[in-house]
C-alpha cells in the first residue's frame, strides 16, 4: 500500500455508512453525567464541529472516539466497528491535543515518524514520509529541530503532522487553535479547512468558539450540559436555532420571551432574532412604534452596536455604521422583517 | 491641600540610601546579594577540596610515618595494589547495585505518586519518604543489625513460615551470604538501599511530576501499547531525575563508612579504608588518594551519564 494514499483510502471509507455513530452514549463521573444519552452520526470525509461552553461534555466525546475515555453506557461504531473496550493504540484514530503533546525528547522529525516507529516501518522510510508530512503542513527542514524552538503555530502544524502521518480514518482535534493568537487562528482556520478538503478525512473538531465552528465545519453539534442540543450546517444552526441556549451561544441573539414576541408582532412563543436583523428607525419616521430607548450604542468600525431597552428586556440590534446614528436615550421605533425570527422550541 | 511627595529638606536616611544603590542595578544587587555564599563556597569548600587534593600528591615515610611534603604520584600508584584496588572495585559494584536496585524499586513508588496520588494521599507519601531522614542515621543502621540479625526478626518469620531453608539457601551464596544476613554483604546492600531510597524517590518523582498526561495519551493514540510508551516516552522523560537520584545514591554509597562497618562482612569499603588510613594509621595521603577516587568515579559516570543522553530532557 502506498503510504500517502489518501484518495485511496477515502474511496475505501466512503463507501461505508457512517464514520462515527454515538447510540445513546454516556459517561458519568460520579454523580457528574460528562456526557448524557447523546446519539450523533458523523458522516465519512466530513469536518464535524463539536460546539459549546466548558464543560459540556464536547471534550469528553472526542476522547470517547479517541479510547481515552470509555462509555458508561451505550455504544460506539467506528467506520462500522464497534470500539467499547478498545484502548487507544489499537484504534483507526488521531488526536490533535489542545497542549500539541509533542514529545519534548525527540527533534521534530521523531515526533512526526512516531506512530510509524511503532508500527515498525523502517527507519528510512519513515523519516522520508515524516518529511513528506512536514512538508504538507508547510515545515519543510524543520526536523531536526527540537519542539522548544518551534512557535506555538508550527508547534501545532508538527501536532497535525504527527497524527495525519498515520492516516487516521478519522482525524480529532480538541480546541487546535485555542492556544494561537487572533491573526494565526484565522491563517490556521483556512490551512486546515483546505487541508482537509484535500485530504478527504473524517475531521472532528472541538471548540467554544461559535465563529470557528461556523467558519470551519459542513455540520456543527451544539454541546450543553453533557448533552447535544442541536445538529446542523452551520446555516442552519445560524439561522434557526431550535433553543434558547444555542440562540444565545451561537453569535448572541436576541432572546425574544413570548410576551415581548407579541409586543413585537410575532406570533405566540418565545423567538430568536439576530442582533443584525432588528431594524431600528427614529421615533418620528415611525409613529406606530412599537418604542425603545437606545441605552448603549457602540462604534465597531463597519457597524454599530446598540442596546436597547424594551418591554422590561434588553435587546441587540447592530446596524452598518453608515445607516441613521442614535444616541444613548434616543427613542427608536423597533421593526422586525419578515421571516427574521426564528421560533423556539423551549 | 498640598501633597508633600518627599521630605522638604535634608538627606533620606541611610536605609533608602542603600535600597536606592542597589534598585536599577541588577549587577550589584546580584553581587550583594552571592557573596557571602560564594566566599563560603570558595574558601571553606574549594579550598578543603584543594588542600585534600595536594595531600594525596604527598606522600609518607615509611620509617618515621612522617608526611614528605614532596610531589610525587607514588601514592596514587598504592592505589592499584591489588588489596587497595579490591576495594574500589567492590565499593563500586556495591555502589552500582544499590543504584539500580533504588532506580527498580522507588520507579512504581515515584508513578504512584507523581500520577496518582493527591491531596491527603500525597502528603502523606512525602511524610512517608522523608520520615526516615528525620531519625538519626546511626539508630536506624543500628535497627536493621537487629532485623538482620540471626536471632532477628527476619529468622524468625523465615521459620514461622516455613522459609527457613529458602534464607539458608540465600546466605550460602558466596560473596553475597555470610553466617546471618546481618553479616553479609546482602545484609550491608540492604541497608544502603534502604539508607538511600528516599534520595531516589524524590528526584524521579519530581521528574515524572513534569510528564505532562497528554503526552502519555498521544503515544497511545499513536498505537503505542503501555509498554512502548514506557519504553519511548516515560523512560526518557524520566531520566533526568534517575540520573539525578542516582548522583545521590551512587555517590552516598561509595562514600559510607558506617554502615559497612555496622551491617556487613570485615571487608573495608571506600569511606572505611579513608577513615583508618587518616585517622588510625595516620597516612593522610593515601586517605586523600583514596578519596580523590569516588570524584573521579562521579565525573566519570557524569561523563557517561551526558553522553548517553540523560540530560536532554531537562
Amino acid at each position: 500500500m502506498r503510504p500517502l494514499d489518501h484518495a485511496r483510502l477515502v474511496a475505501e471509507t466512503a463507501s461505508m455508512t457512517t464514520a462515527v455513530r454515538f447510540s445513546g452514549v454516556s459517561r458519568h463521573f460520579g454523580p457528574v453525567k460528562a456526557v448524557d444519552d447523546v446519539d450523533l452520526e458523523i458522516q465519512p470525509g466530513e469536518f464535524f464541529a463539536m460546539l459549546g461552553p466548558s464543560g459540556s461534555g464536547k471534550t469528553t466525546c472526542l476522547r470517547l472516539i479517541a479510547g481515552f475515555e470509555q462509555p458508561t453506557a451505550g455504544a460506539i461504531e467506528i467506520f462500522g466497528r464497534h470500539v467499547e473496550g478498545v484502548p487507544p493504540y489499537r484504534r483507526a484514530v488521531n488526536t490533535v491535543f489542545q497542549d500539541y503533546a509533542l514529545f519534548p525528547h525527540m527533534t521534530v522529525l521523531d515526533n512526526v515518524a512516531y506512530g510509524l516507529m511503532i508500527r515498525g516501518i523502517a527507519r528510512k522510510e519513515r523519516r522520508a514520509l515524516a518529511e513528506e508530512m512536514l512538508a504538507l503542513v508547510r515545515l519543510p527542514g524543520y526536523g531536526y529541530r527540537r519542539p522548544a524552538q518551534l512557535s506555538g503555530g508550527q508547534r501545532q502544524r508538527v501536532a497535525l503532522a504527527r497524527a495525519l502521518v498515520n492516516e487516521p480514518k478519522v482525524l480529532l482535534l480538541d480546541e487546535p487553535l485555542g492556544a494561537l493568537d487572533l491573526k494565526l487562528r484565522g491563517e490556521m482556520q483556512t490551512e486546515l479547512k483546505a487541508l482537509q478538503a484535500r485530504l478527504g478525512i473524517t475531521f472532528v473538531f472541538v471548540t467554544h468558539d461559535q465563529t470557528e465552528a461556523l467558519a470551519m465545519a459542513d455540520r456543527v453539534a451544539v454541546f450543553n450540559a453533557g448533552r447535544v442540543i442541536q445538529v446542523g450546517p452551520p446555516e442552519e444552526i445560524y439561522e434557526r436555532p431550535r433553543t434558547r441556549f444555542v440562540a444565545d451561544f451561537v453569535g448572541g441573539a436576541n432572546v425574544l420571551e413570548p410576551d415581548v414576541a407579541a409586543r413585537l408582532g410575532l406570533p405566540r412563543g418565545p423567538h430568536a432574532l439576530r442582533a443584525e436583523k432588528l431594524r431600528l428607525v427614529a421615533a418620528g419616521d415611525a409613529p406606530g412604534g412599537p418604542f425603545g430607548t437606545v441605552i448603549d450604542a457602540d462604534y465597531q468600525g463597519a457597524t454599530r452596536r446598540y442596546r436597547i431597552a424594551f418591554e422590561g428586556s434588553h435587546l441587540a440590534s447592530v446596524l452598518p455604521a453608515g445607516e441613521a446614528v442614535f444616541r444613548v436615550g434616543d427613542p427608536v421605533a423597533l421593526a422586525v422583517p419578515p421571516g427574521a425570527a426564528t421560533r423556539l422550541d423551549g | 491641600m498640598t501633597v508633600v511627595l518627599a521630605p522638604a529638606s535634608g538627606r533620606p536616611p541611610l536605609r533608602d540610601r542603600l535600597s536606592d544603590l542597589v534598585v536599577g542595578r541588577p549587577k550589584v544587587l546580584a553581587l550583594v546579594l552571592l557573596a557571602p555564599p560564594l566566599l563560603w563556597l570558595g574558601v571553606v569548600y574549594v579550598g578543603s577540596l584543594a588542600a585534600l587534593l595536594a595531600q594525596s600528591f604527598f606522600s609518607i615515610d615509611e620509617f618515621t610515618g612522617l608526611v614528605v611534603r614532596e610531589f610525587t604520584l607514588r601514592t596514587y600508584g598504592e592505589l592499584f595494589a591489588p588489596a587497595n584496588f579490591d576495594i574500589i572495585r567492590r565499593t563500586v559494584l556495591m555502589a552500582a547495585a544499590v543504584t539500580l536496585a533504588c532506580g527498580v524499586i522507588a520507579f512504581p513508588v515515584a508513578w504512584y505518586a507523581a500520577r496518582y496520588a493527591r491531596g491527603r494521599v500525597k502528603a502523606a507519601f512525602y511524610l512517608a519518604v522523608m520520615l526516615p531522614l528525620w531519625s538519626s542515621y546511626l539508630v536506624r543502621v543500628y535497627a536493621w543489625k537487629l532485623i538482620l540479625a540471626k536471632e532477628g526478626v527476619i529468622t524468625y518469620a523465615a521459620a514461622a513460615t516455613g522459609l527457613t531453608p529458602v534464607l539458608d539457601r540465600v546466605l550460602a551464596i558466596p560473596g553475597l551470604g555470610g553466617p546471618s544476613l546481618s553479616v553479609s554483604t546482602l545484609g550491608t546492600f540492604i541497608v544502603f538501599v534502604y539508607l538511600w531510597l528516599p534520595f531516589m524517590i524524590l528526584p524521579l518523582q519530581a521528574a515524572l511530576e513534569r510528564v505532562p498526561r497528554s503526552v502519555l495519551e498521544a503515544s497511545a493514540d499513536l498505537g503505542a501499547e503501555p509498554r512502548r510508551t514506557f519504553r519511548h516516552v516515560v523512560l526518557p522523560l524520566a531520566l533526568p531525575g534517575l540520573a539525578a537520584g542516582s548522583i545521590f545514591t551512587f555517590s552516598l554509597t561509595l562514600g559510607d563508612y558506617i554502615a559497612p562497618q555496622i551491617v556487613g562482612t570485615s571487608t573495608y569499603y571506600l569511606g572505611q579504608v579513608v577513615y583508618v588510613q587518616q585517622g588510625t594509621a595516620g597516612n593522610i595521603p593515601l586517605a586523600a588518594a583514596f578519596s580523590v577516587v569516588p570524584i573521579v568515579i562521579m565525573g566519570l559516570y557524569l561523563m557517561v551519564a551526558k553522553r548517553l543522553g540523560a540530560f536532554d530532557a531537562m
